[in-house]
């Protein structure tokens, strides 16, 4: 065959497979408000940048009339590209082969991309649309499942891992989102579960409909498996784009660092906080006060809102801010937000983002459900995280910092590097209510008036101890601070901190309160 | 900045917030203790038999029926001795999880 035979033979096979699944489940699958698998990676990367691989793979299954059948690609695209110039390894599962059904070859294309993103040390992508184990393959997609969970735990915390659900991801599939850092889902396009409604409805006669059970809402809202929520692919990919520019390419680089923009000059970050310290307020603006270009990205925005995460910049670096929302249950600590906070420290520890922390809490939920539910494991897990991480760790304490609660919130206790206080901190073991009715519960009891009492003692507990000055005193803070000087204070407390290493005992790893 | 007559409030240590609730807090079943006399299914199935009437007396860890679930049959036994007030399953019936099915006393 001449070299000229050999190319135009060439793009005859090519032209086969880049089709997928044919016209007819492409239309169905714009039909439902999806790109194909190739669009969607195109929509992602940079404009060109997409480079695939293994794209002739075939799958080698000889049963139930599989050797008959060809699925273009195995149903999975696998590639290379960037982002805004970064590189990431990427694969995107094809829903119209076969319904996007993960054989072996399927997930060996999956597994080679994730060995290529941990050596090269680059983020990964993965697009889940699929409608689960190809049957037809029985124990060898099963393996292929394992041997993709197997690389997402060995590429956490050494490389970004991204997960998008575009489709159904359900049944196992939904463990290799699960153990990866970010993910991303799309208003009645995702669906995420263990068990369907199908099964629920045969075993326990409950009625749901999958967007109900395991849409994108829910699994912002109410389970917290989900970190982005959008209206649409395209909303989506720009959320995506967003995330890698505030992230390393591994866990031994820095991310890269961004054009220095300064805050908005007209906000007035002293006047956020009420004075009453029972009455709420947006701690978002408090972040977009002092940082760069008044931006913050926030994460999980959907679910557990009582605590705020999410990246901002300082000096153009990637920072990832925890923030107690008195707007939301008063900022208290409870099973949710503590899971919520503890992964996110975990990850900017993984990758040397370092973390400050905004202390606003009366102290942990109360309430049956939440011991019932393991407040007390949940809650450690954020005394692990602060305490494991060794990334410059800044805390200001804005207003209530009281009993647990307090030494939760990045303390200097658990190893915070600088620990600022606004004048309005009160620190002390409980609320001033709470400790007048324990302190002085004689004297007010044995009152003419006891409320007038119980109102007097309040009123000194909180002249002699709501306030930073004790903590101050004790060295437990090391700066009480304007306001206004905050984002100073920031500052300059990173740029010396920016060589900071800790040394820890050796060992193989930790066993935290998961 | 949100509307302030949104707000709701929540008692910590004895000081009242005025802050907003998240959809799963206003969603969160009021705690009631157990009655120790009620059988309840521990797990969602179908009731495969019933192997006590009303009036019997039982035995801590007497077969009182068998509840498949999860293509396994499980012994529901009595978790104390009694006598059996009430059977409030028949056999066929699906029954969803923590439902009533004997009532002992």
């Amino acid at each position: 065959m001449s070299l000229k035979k050999k190319i135009v033979d060439f793009f005859t096979r090519k032209s086969q497979v880049v089709e997928g699944g044919g016209e007819k489940a492409i239309q169905k699958q714009k039909g439902m408000g999806k790109l194909t698998a190739r669009d969607r990676i195109k929509a992602i990367l940079d404009d060109g940048s997409f480079h695939e691989y293994d794209l002739f793979v075939e799958h080698k299954c000889e049963d139930f009339g599989m050797d008959k059948k060809q699925l273009p690609a195995d149903g999975v695209i696998t590639g290379t590209g960037t982002i805004f110039g970064h590189p990431v390894c990427i694969y995107a599962q094809d829903f119209t082969v076969a319904g996007g059904s993960l054989g072996l070859m399927h997930a060996r294309k999956i597994t080679k991309i994730m060995d290529h993103a941990i050596k090269l040390g680059i983020p990964l992508i993965g697009i889940n649309d699929s409608g689960g184990a190809r049957i037809q393959e029985g124990v060898n997609s099963l393996a292929g499942y394992g041997e993709i969970f197997y690389r997402n735990t060995l590429a956490s915390g050494v490389i970004p891992q991204i997960s998008v659900i575009l489709g159904p991801c359900a049944g196992g599939a939904v463990y290799s989102p699960a153990l990866t850092d970010f993910v991303f889902v799309v208003d009645n396009i995702s669906k995420m579960f263990i068990t369907g409604p199908e099964v629920i409805k045969t075993v326990l006669g409950e009625e749901i409909s999958m967007e109900e059970l395991g849409g994108a809402r829910i699994q912002n809202e109410i389970s917290g498996n989900a970190h982005f929520f959008a209206m649409s692919e395209a909303e989506c990919f720009e959320q995506i784009k967003k995330l890698v520019t505030y992230i390393p390419w591994n866990n031994g680089k820095k991310a890269d660092p961004f054009p220095v923009k300064p805050p908005d000059p007209t906000t007035d970050i002293a006047s956020i906080i009420p004075e009453d310290p029972r009455q709420p307020y947006d701690v978002r603006d408090i972040i977009r006060a002092f940082s760069d270009d008044s931006d913050f990205f926030e994460i999980q925005a959907m679910w557990a809102q009582n605590i705020v995460i999410g990246f901002a910049r300082l000096n153009g670096k990637t920072v990832g801010i925890v923030g107690n929302q008195p707007l939301v249950l008063a900022g208290v600590l409870d099973v949710d937000s503590s899971d919520k906070a503890a992964r996110f420290i975990r990850f900017c520890d993984s990758f040397n983002i370092p973390v400050i922390t905004l202390v606003d809490l009366p102290g942990y939920l109360p309430g049956v459900d939440q011991e019932h539910a393991g407040v007390i494991r949940h809650g450690a897990k954020v005394l692990y995280a602060y305490s494991e991480a060794t990334v410059p760790k800044i805390t200001v304490i804005l207003r209530k910092a009281y009993g647990g609660g307090y030494i939760a919130m990045c303390s200097r206790h658990l190893g915070a590097d600088f620990v600022f206080a606004w004048p309005s901190a009160e620190i002390a073991v409980m609320g001033p209510e709470g400790a007048a009715n324990i302190i002085f519960k004689k004297e007010i009891q044995g009152a003419k008036d006891p409320d007038a009492m119980r109102q007097a003692k309040v009123q000194e507990y909180t002249e002699k101890f709501a306030n930073p000055y004790i903590a101050a005193a004790n060295g437990h803070v090391d700066a009480v601070i304007e306001p206004e000087e905050t984002r100073d204070y920031l500052l300059h407390s990173l740029s010396i901190a920016i060589d900071k290493s800790e040394l820890r005992p050796k060992k193989k790893h930790g066993v935290p309160p998961f | 900045m949100s509307n302030p007559e949104e707000y709701t409030t929540l008692i910590i240590d004895d000081a009242t917030y005025q802050t907003k609730y998240t959809k799963k807090y206003e969603r969160r079943k009021k705690y009631a203790a157990a009655n120790p006399d009620h059988i309840l299914a521990y797990i969602p199935g179908v009731i495969q038999e019933i192997n006590v009437k009303v009036g019997d007396t039982v035995k801590w860890g007497d077969k009182l029926l068998v509840l498949e679930a999860m293509k396994m049959r499980n012994d529901v036994v009595a978790p104390k001795d009694g006598v059996v007030k009430a059977i409030k399953v028949k056999t066929g019936q699906m029954v969803p999880k923590n439902h009533l099915l004997i009532e002992l006393h």
